[in-house]
């Protein structure tokens, strides 16, 4: 899938993915993607569209562990966040939610926004027309996870494998 | 070859000698949640178990928006109330109690050797206690209710030995802020901090919990302190399991080690917009404000309010800012009004608030409108964390958010004291 990219700086805060405001009280994901970004680009929400890329520097997620910050994100339509970096709960949480979160300070440094770019999970590829960069393959676990569509789906798997569930 | 803290608490739960950067599947001693717990609960349920894996593990307290600021938080509390009565949840705290993690700790859920996972970021507060204590999300949250079970790596360690003793008016929340400062907001991520040195000995507690609370603020899994004469003594008639004392060995291999002389500490600030944005109070002194914040999870301890209570006993604040009074727990509100310090912060201009998150992270009881800067005590200074936008947030010392509110600008405490 093909998509533009929207670049942002290093240590990107869950406070600006999603201010805290918002946050303890049940929302729909479609609602919670209307939030997404408010407080670091309050262009982003009205004018992403599905298949966008997030390209963003150091520390991609610092903050709070409020798993809205990438549900968020999913819910808009972004396909992957590329980053230097991530922070370490942000990271847990995109991949138990299903968001691609790729590691990649190569494609990082080239791609800017309104860039065009495709990613290839099963390559791991990143391709534009500025050059193609390759990311490192996730670990066994981690692609479990991913290939299940979350950890829900994955934890229920593991359920029905034990029979303690149907 | 030695093992740190968390390699051997991790070995202890995986039953098996581990070593950093291993992955092990590991069985929590506790696992905490709050305000956020509704949405645990929907995520549990799509999951189709009918009952959680081990109802006693499983804490809970309210505490992000409490009470209720509105009809959409007020179900939310509800549903969790819910279902903590029908799997019949041992341990559950409500409205009244407290930050979660001052109320984790008091109530003796916090333990040296135990592992101890929470869907909040801050839950690294425990590791004061020699626990290996990290945040995770809501989802793996509820994974955890299912299977009682979560992999985990075991980090790599980075050392502050710390030496000697901190000069009057500077607090452990300086030096914490000045070590985020040096390391930076990513310096530790995916990685333990162990604190040591002789100066540990000095540190009270309720110091050594503003360490390990703000860890997270450096990025680290975990942060700790290794279990003392004075930590086992404050644990003695809270802890609700038996514990397991357990240090990291001389020869352990640590990834990096920094020594620090705490003498030399002078009173530091982080400003906006980021943690990391570490100066000394000298270099912002003057600095107008309009709200200052003592309290959180933070700094809402009896310590913290002993000294804001030095400095504005028979005093008023400037009549040009506010200042709010946010104690960490019931049992430090009841004890700060029983020694009538409450009373002292009020006659000085305080306005007192309930035990919780309050103005922390924006969703009540004290929110910026644009264009206003926040002094606080709390450990966040995000754009827009307690507020609009377009506010500020700087953070400080209990002893420098009291002489501040006095003066109306960022002042140091030091000739206060």
């Amino acid at each position: 899938m093909k998509g533009r990219v929207w670049k942002y700086g290093d240590n990107v805060n869950t406070d600006v993915i999603f201010p805290g405001k918002y946050t303890y009280t049940l929302m729909p994901p479609e609602e919670m993607a209307r939030h997404a970004l408010e407080d670091l680009d309050p262009e982003f929400a009205s004018q992403v569209k599905p298949g966008d890329v997030i390209v963003a520097g150091r520390n991609f997620g610092c903050g709070s562990s409020r798993e809205q910050a990438a549900a968020c994100l999913k819910a808009a339509g972004v396909q992957a966040v590329v980053a230097r970096s991530f922070a370490r709960i942000y990271f847990r949480n995109a991949i138990n939610l299903g968001l691609l979160v790729i590691q990649c300070p190569e494609a990082v440094e080239v791609l800017l926004t309104g860039d065009e770019v495709e990613v290839d999970l099963e390559a791991g590829e990143i391709r534009s027309p500025k050059g193609s960069f390759r990311f490192p393959p996730f670990p066994e676990s981690v692609i479990g996870i991913l290939k299940a569509g979350g950890l829900i789906a994955y934890t229920k798997q593991k359920l029905i494998a034990k029979g303690l569930i149907k | 070859m030695g093992q740190t803290l968390s390699e051997k608490i991790l070995s202890l739960k995986a039953k098996k000698a581990v070593k950093a950067n291993e992955v092990v599947t590991v069985s929590p001693d506790f696992v905490l949640s709050h305000d956020n717990s509704a949405a645990i609960i929907q995520e549990f349920k799509q999951i189709g178990l009918s009952r959680v894996a081990s109802p006693e593990k499983i804490v809970i307290v309210l505490d992000h928006v409490v009470p209720a600021a509105s009809e959409k938080h007020a179900l939310n509390h509800k549903i969790i109330r819910e279902f903590v009565k029908e799997q019949g949840l041992p341990h559950f705290f409500d409205i009244e109690s407290g930050v979660c993690h001052q109320v984790f700790s008091e109530q003796g859920f916090a333990l040296p050797g135990h592992l101890i996972v929470g869907s909040d970021s801050h839950t690294t507060t425990y590791g004061a206690f020699g626990a290996l204590a990290v945040g995770i999300g809501r989802t793996e949250t509820a994974s955890i209710w299912a299977t009682d079970e979560i992999w985990l790596r075991v980090p790599e360690t980075i050392k502050f030995v710390l030496k000697q003793r901190l000069p009057a008016g500077v607090m452990s929340k300086d030096v914490i802020l000045r070590l985020i400062g040096d390391l930076g907001a990513e310096g530790a991520n995916y990685k333990a901090v162990e604190f040591a040195g002789d100066a540990v000995a000095n540190l009270s507690l309720d110091s050594r919990l503003v360490m390990t609370n703000m860890a997270a603020e450096m990025g680290a899994k975990n942060g700790y302190f290794e279990p003392d004469d004075l930590c086992l003594e404050w644990l003695r008639g809270r802890a609700r399991k038996e514990l397991e004392v357990v240090r990291s060995d001389p020869d352990a291999t640590y990834e990096a080690a920094y020594e620090y002389d705490l003498s030399a500490m002078e009173p530091q600030v982080a400003c906006p917009h980021s943690v990391d944005n570490v100066k000394p109070v000298r270099e912002v002194a003057g600095t107008v404000f309009h709200q200052a914040l003592l309290g959180t999870c933070t700094n809402g301890r009896l310590e913290d309010l002993e000294i804001a209570v030095r400095l504005l006993k028979g005093k008023k604040i400037s009549r040009h800012i506010r200042l709010l009074v946010l104690p960490a727990s019931r049992p430090v509100y009841l004890e700060a009004l029983k020694r009538g310090w409450l009373e002292i912060l009020y006659e000085a201009g305080a306005v007192i608030l309930n035990p919780g998150c309050g103005p922390c992270l924006g969703a009540h009881l004290g929110i910026l409108a644009p264009g206003e800067v926040a002094l606080s005590t709390a450990n966040r200074n995000f754009r827009g964390r307690m507020g609009s936008r377009d506010s500020a947030i700087y953070l400080a010392s209990p002893a420098t958010v009291a002489a501040s509110a006095l003066e109306g600008k960022i002042t140091d405490p030091r000739s206060y004291l």
